[in-house]
């Protein structure tokens, strides 16, 4: 490497230009949770419900197996558009009913096929499941997915 | 070895090698349900064998880098480790926080408690408990080696090395915190995630690589230190702003698309410059050291961390490509690699290199080690391509044809049987790992050639 750049020269760069990435990636953070609060999730309320349903989803690990907005395994659907792929994205009660039937139809015990496990969930517990996976959908999510496969 | 308190560094090693075991086992049996969906579906779902899978290989991750910390601090300090009582508390804490975490995960005895339950944020699933155990030991670990640190020669390596374990034990305070917000959920989750393995363990990683290059080439100091301050930088630099290509579809603002695309592009250059450190490093250097598996691992990791994490995560890395691919097997097909060139190799370079001397023992059973070396390489090249086959095909027919994502994984089982076959090898090659470290041969299978003895 050129004479130019010592050692210390180096090291010099690495602190300052590191703590100069560093604040700007605090400043378009804080921005960005701004953006979060205020507009890409504002458009349903993050209810007792939504709360009650993401700990459900968390508790259970659904997201060794699911995706959700793209993260997560990718070894079962994705279901941060699941409500609109069932076309019940606007219909809390028929989102409710059909996830109620899905997850007590589990597992489907068919040879050769992936398995859900069975989730013993509380009506109120599916309802707050049903409304995150509602809530998440609603989420400005840059487009993303392509297309309701998700 | 030249001081007495490296040996803690042993047992760090011998629990990071159990845990590497139950990773690839953990793997396998991952890689089995994909092939025989049905294969103890009830008793072991696949969320759990995957957790498994995941977190048994980043505790075994923390716990070389930690040992390797250990091993080389009092060499590059010249003195003794602060405490070693402290190192073995750290061990336990972090033995039985696994121990309670793999409880808890496969018998899930308090569902929902937050202490005692399982939290269910990917990687970061472990019990309340056990996160504050991880923080304690942290901790400790982070006053130890600082101690060590300030007492003795300070230099470049030992610098980066302790700047980048700060750093990633900082952060983990981000484990802690969950919003209700999923979106902000997401975003803060990948200040570990992102910011751990593509910013601070590169920091690990390269302070590692240097210290082996430096003991196993004999290259001058100060060459080496330069090129040490480069890397980083350019890692910190490109790294912090491209955790917005984690940004794009989660909630958060458009604009992430462009600085994500950007910053994460040149993520690729740390990569390169560490395999061309490597290699220009064994060119220009003149020590013939005796541990040529330590070198090949060396080498090895740096390369297949360039195709890993910097070939292929480029690959799917600019916003509009990512559009199609975010969340199929082309991620999977990058993660396996990436991991396992950055920080798996790099990892068992280091065993390769310490054990014997903390054995004190020569370096035997070469010819094991190397073939386990091709054996993982060879198999996780081979996943990474079959993956990456699958990868394409499911981006086609469910993200542009919209077909629906079951049908489509049926028409890649062809894909997941020749993943598991190459999961095999690599779980082979591991076992075979374990074995030449610990069990020693009485003399070479090869007699080894005319050798410059090296001094250490």
């Amino acid at each position: 490497m050129a004479e130019i750049l010592t050692k210390s020269r180096a090291r010099n760069i690495f602190y300052g230009g590191s703590i100069f990435f560093v604040v700007i990636f605090v400043l378009l953070t804080v921005q960005s949770h701004r953006f979060i609060v205020k507009t890409s999730t504002a458009g349903m309320e993050l209810s007792e419900a939504v709360v009650l349903g993401k700990h459900v989803w968390e508790r259970n690990s659904c997201i060794n197996c699911h995706t959700i907005h793209g993260e997560g395994a990718y070894f079962a659907p994705e279901v941060g558009n699941v409500m609109t792929r069932w076309d019940v994205q606007d219909e809390p009660e028929e989102a409710y009913e059909m996830l109620d039937g899905w997850m007590k139809s589990q597992p489907s015990g068919v040879e050769g096929r992936r398995q859900m496990p069975f989730f013993d969930l509380t009506e109120e517990e599916t309802r707050g499941l049903a409304e995150f996976l509602r809530w998440a959908d609603q989420t400005d999510t840059q487009g993303w997915p392509p297309n309701d496969a998700g | 070895m030249k001081y007495q308190s490296q040996k803690v560094a042993y047992a760090y090693f011998l629990c990071a090698l159990g845990l590497f075991a139950i990773q690839v086992l953990g793997g396998l049996l991952a890689g089995w349900i994909y092939v025989a969906p049905n294969f103890l579906s009830e008793l072991m779902p696949f969320n759990v064998v995957r957790m498994l899978h995941t977190n048994a290989l980043v505790v075994w991750l923390l716990l070389g880098f930690f040992g390797g910390a250990y091993f080389l601090l009092p060499e590059e300090s010249e003195r003794e480790i602060y405490s070693v009582n402290l190192a073995y508390l750290q061990l336990a804490i972090l033995v039985v926080g696994t121990l309670g975490a793999v409880v808890t995960y496969v018998f899930n005895l308090f569902p929902g408690n937050w202490m005692f339950g399982m939290q269910g944020r990917e990687f970061i699933e472990q019990p309340t408990w056990v996160k504050l155990g991880i923080l304690v030991a942290a901790l400790i670990f982070l006053f130890n080696v600082t101690m060590t640190v300030l007492a003795g020669r300070k230099t470049a390596i030992s610098n980066v090395l302790l700047v980048g374990l700060w750093l990633l034990c900082l952060l983990w305070v981000f484990a802690f915190i969950n919003p209700n917000n999923l979106s902000l959920d997401k975003m803060y989750w990948w200040f570990v995630i992102h910011l751990w393995v593509e910013a601070t363990w590169e920091l690990v990683m390269a302070a590692i690589l240097a210290f082996l290059l430096l003991k196993l080439t004999g290259v001058d100091r100060e060459v080496v230190e330069k090129w040490l301050y480069v890397i980083v930088a350019t890692a910190l630099f490109s790294g912090i702003l491209g955790t917005g290509h984690h940004f794009y579809w989660i909630g958060t603002p458009g604009y992430w698309q462009w600085i994500g695309s950007i910053f994460s592009t040149f993520e690729v250059i740390p990569f390169f410059l560490m395999m061309s450190f490597a290699f220009v490093m064994v060119w220009k250097g003149r020590r013939n050291h005796p541990n040529k598996a330590a070198l090949l691992w060396s080498l090895g990791s740096s390369t297949v961390a360039f195709f890993g994490a910097g070939v292929w995560g480029f690959l799917h890395t600019l916003h509009g490509v990512n559009f199609y691919s975010h969340g199929t097997q082309i991620t999977a097909a990058h993660g396996h690699l990436a991991f396992f060139g950055a920080y798996v190799a790099l990892n068992l370079a280091m065993f390769a290199y310490a054990i014997p001397m903390l054995r004190q023992k020569a370096p035997y059973n070469q010819v094991l080690n190397m073939a386990s070396f091709w054996l993982m390489t060879g198999g996780m090249a081979f996943m990474t391509f079959v993956l990456t086959f699958a990868g394409t095909i499911q981006t086609h027919m469910q993200r542009v044809l919209g077909e629906d994502f079951m049908s489509v994984q049926e028409g890649l089982s062809l894909f997941y049987i020749m993943r598991f076959g190459s999961g095999l090898a690599v779980a082979i090659g591991a076992l075979l790992f374990i074995y030449s470290m610990l069990v020693v041969r009485k003399r070479e299978v090869i007699a080894p050639g005319n050798l410059a003895a090296a001094e250490d």
